[in-house]
């Protein structure tokens, strides 16, 4: 098994699934009706795109892998996302800027993997570009609304990009294997992926009156060894919940 | 606490038909009520194709009218094909 | 107006009605039709909202990824059912606002059935199949209410719904064809919700306060006791099938009637959880209200700022 390429499938899975868990906690609670229903279709289109990469990655690790035993008979440390995915969801402005964050970033990595040299990767991401497209672009909106609305969205908004920013990068350092992917043409440069999200969000928080604030402190080690917040392990505990309490059954 | 205004959804399911009345919702703004029109009524491929408008700005007749608005149509018989007889020897007209 | 004239209105009007002719929002219609439709639609819409409650319990917990996802597009589903059938009854007068402020202070009511808890598994795929089983009979007779605006949103509902229930017997039966504990949450699960689901289709019709009225306006079609037979006649050989049991001991075929016979629902327990003291009442109503409340700077946002950018 070739296994760069699959730990970068379980990168791009695992972040789908994880924000697609925490966009599950929100179904039945969201500020209005239309808002739950957008979310919802938000966290289907994610857990649709984890479920096709790790089917990817289950054909490479081969045996009795299946999307479902890599969900959910792994341990925190063995997971690829980033730790701002695996942010709690906070009020309705942490979870729109945790979002129109990722989005960005997530739109432009998925544009240029429409390009890669790995066909079936191409052809996800060819699929996801157009849901994550509406994505970015549903926060995006989200984002203006809040920043522009009243005193009180808008410092809500500035204390949730205030809290989360040190989160932002994470996803645009490159690891080993991000580093082994851009040299084999299957995923892109970051370093360029970053200068294009960096001009995109500033410009959408430019017109939404929010003041970007001074990177503080960013996990080098975070991407490249597996380390999270304490999060995640309370977001497995409950998702692997009956796979672990009940082995080696049907659902 | 104000409701965001209510709007009225049209959908046209492909190219080439109407714009049908799916239903209605509530969003703040003309954008945010194309979105969700989208997030509600098009869950299942129903479009591709969204017009939305604030439910205020349509102008409906007086059901109080419908007499005088629509009895009149409804005695011009001579308006539609079946009013005229056709020899059997003439067809397709 | 006139006594006469309101008296010729409201005969015109149920001519109408008999005709089969729907009802549309600017018709004239009597003021008791209006309020008993604002109540039926109401309520149906608040219980699509606080039904996603149970479910939602177990969304974070879905043991497979096709799970979570088919268990997400139908809680969905629900809440897009609310939705329509808060803009059935926006076209009689009143507002979402109004109709949620009543869900929310209690003097509303909603299905008492999402006033039980969602407590193993196997309770997604029993609501899916008796719940949603119970809601189906139900919404396919009120498809062809006298409303219009009612029946059209029924229409859609019941178009959507459809792989509702087959979702929720899908699970079960997984679960009927797995170990001996799953086929043991799946016997749990029925012997909770068997009961609380032929409560959903209302007191007997002699008890029913609503009824009669609503059945000759036809904003109800079927009586409350015709729906509930149809539909245990319908479940119990889908519940044999699963070679899982029934908690009633009365529940038998019966021949000459063609129908099935089953026991008597116990009425303390259904008023109770009516008048609001269920297992999870007030739980459901806390979580709308805290969903509502922390809400409410969002939609003031959204609301500034389309104001500004006017």
């Amino acid at each position: 098994m070739n296994n760069n390429l699959y730990q970068y499938l379980l990168q791009l899975g695992d972040n789908a699934l994880i924000l697609g868990q925490r966009l599950c906690e929100w179904t039945g609670v969201a500020p209005e009706l239309e808002i739950d229903l957008a979310l919802s279709n938000i966290g289907l289109d994610l857990l649709g795109q984890a479920n096709q990469w790790y089917e990817y990655a289950a054909e490479l690790k081969g045996g009795d892998a299946t999307p479902d035993t890599i969900a959910f008979l792994r341990d925190a440390h063995e997971y690829r996302n980033v730790q701002l995915v695996e942010l709690p969801n906070g009020n309705f402005a942490d979870t729109i800027l945790r979002a129109v964050i990722f989005d960005t970033f997530n739109l432009l990595l998925h544009e240029a993997l429409t390009q890669s040299s790995d066909q079936r990767i191409g052809a996800i991401a060819a699929r996801a570009v157009k849901e994550i497209g509406y994505h970015a672009r549903y926060c995006k909106n989200w984002t203006l609304r809040l920043g522009g609305g009243t005193e009180e969205s808008h410092q809500k908004a500035q204390k949730a990009l205030n809290d989360i920013w040190d989160y932002a990068f994470e996803a645009l350092t490159p690891g080993p294997v991000d580093h082994w992917a851009k040299e084999a043409g299957i995923g892109p440069d970051l370093e360029q992926v970053k200068s294009k999200w960096e001009a995109t969000l500033q410009q959408v928080f430019h017109q939404a009156s929010l003041q970007i604030p001074k990177p503080g402190f960013v996990d080098r080690k975070a991407k490249s060894e597996g380390i999270h917040t304490e999060h995640l392990g309370y977001i497995l505990a409950e998702m692997q919940f009956l796979q672990r309490a009940y082995p080696n059954l049907q659902w | 606490m104000k409701d965001w205004p209510l709007w009225e959804v049209f959908i046209r399911s492909k190219n080439g038909l109407h714009h049908k009345h799916a239903g209605s919702l509530h969003a703040a703004d003309a954008q945010m009520a194309i979105e969700n029109a989208r997030d509600v009524y098009t869950r299942r491929n129903e479009g591709n194709s969204i017009w939305v408008v604030k439910s205020t700005d349509i102008v409906a007749s007086d059901p109080e009218d419908g007499d005088m608005l629509f009895e009149a149509a409804k005695s011009k018989i001579y308006r539609h094909p079946t009013f005229y007889q056709l020899p059997d020897e003439v067809n397709n007209m | 107006m006139q006594d006469i004239d309101v008296k010729s209105l409201e005969t015109a009007f149920q001519d109408r009605i008999d005709q089969e002719i729907k009802i549309e929002p600017r018709d004239w219609m009597p003021e008791d039709y209006r309020k008993n439709l604002i109540r039926q639609i109401s309520q149906h819409a608040h219980s699509e909202v606080v039904g996603m409650l149970p479910e939602k319990n177990w969304l974070t917990r879905a043991p497979t990824l096709k799970r979570k996802m088919a268990l997400l597009a139908k809680i969905q589903d629900e809440g897009g059912h609310g939705l329509y059938l808060y803009s059935a009854a926006e076209t009689l007068g009143v507002s979402r606002e109004e109709m949620v402020r009543d869900l929310l202070s209690g003097k509303a009511k909603y299905a008492s059935i999402f006033n039980y808890p969602a407590l193993n598994w196997a309770d997604m795929g029993v609501i899916g199949w008796l719940v949603d089983g119970a809601a189906i009979v139900n919404q396919v007779a009120l498809q062809r209410t006298s409303y219009g605006p009612y029946s059209r949103a029924m229409i859609r509902i019941c178009k959507e719904e459809s792989f509702h229930q087959r979702q929720g017997y899908d699970i079960c039966l997984q679960l009927a064809r797995g170990s001996d504990e799953q086929k043991r949450m799946l016997q749990d699960a029925i012997n909770r919700w068997w009961w609380p689901v032929l409560m959903m289709f209302g007191p007997h019709d002699s008890a029913s306060a609503h009824s009669a009225q609503s059945m000759k306006w036809k904003i109800k079609r079927v009586s409350n006791d015709g729906l509930r037979q149809k539909f245990v006649d319908q479940t119990v050989p889908q519940l044999e099938f699963l070679k899982m049991t029934a908690p009633d001991p009365q529940l038998k075929w019966n021949e000459e009637r063609g129908h099935y016979d089953f026991g008597e629902i116990d009425w303390d327990e259904f008023w109770n959880v009516v008048k609001g003291v269920g297992p999870c009442n007030k739980r459901r109503l806390a979580v709308r209200n805290k969903a509502h409340d922390d809400g409410a700077w969002v939609r003031e946002a959204a609301n500034a700022y389309a104001q500004k950018n006017n």
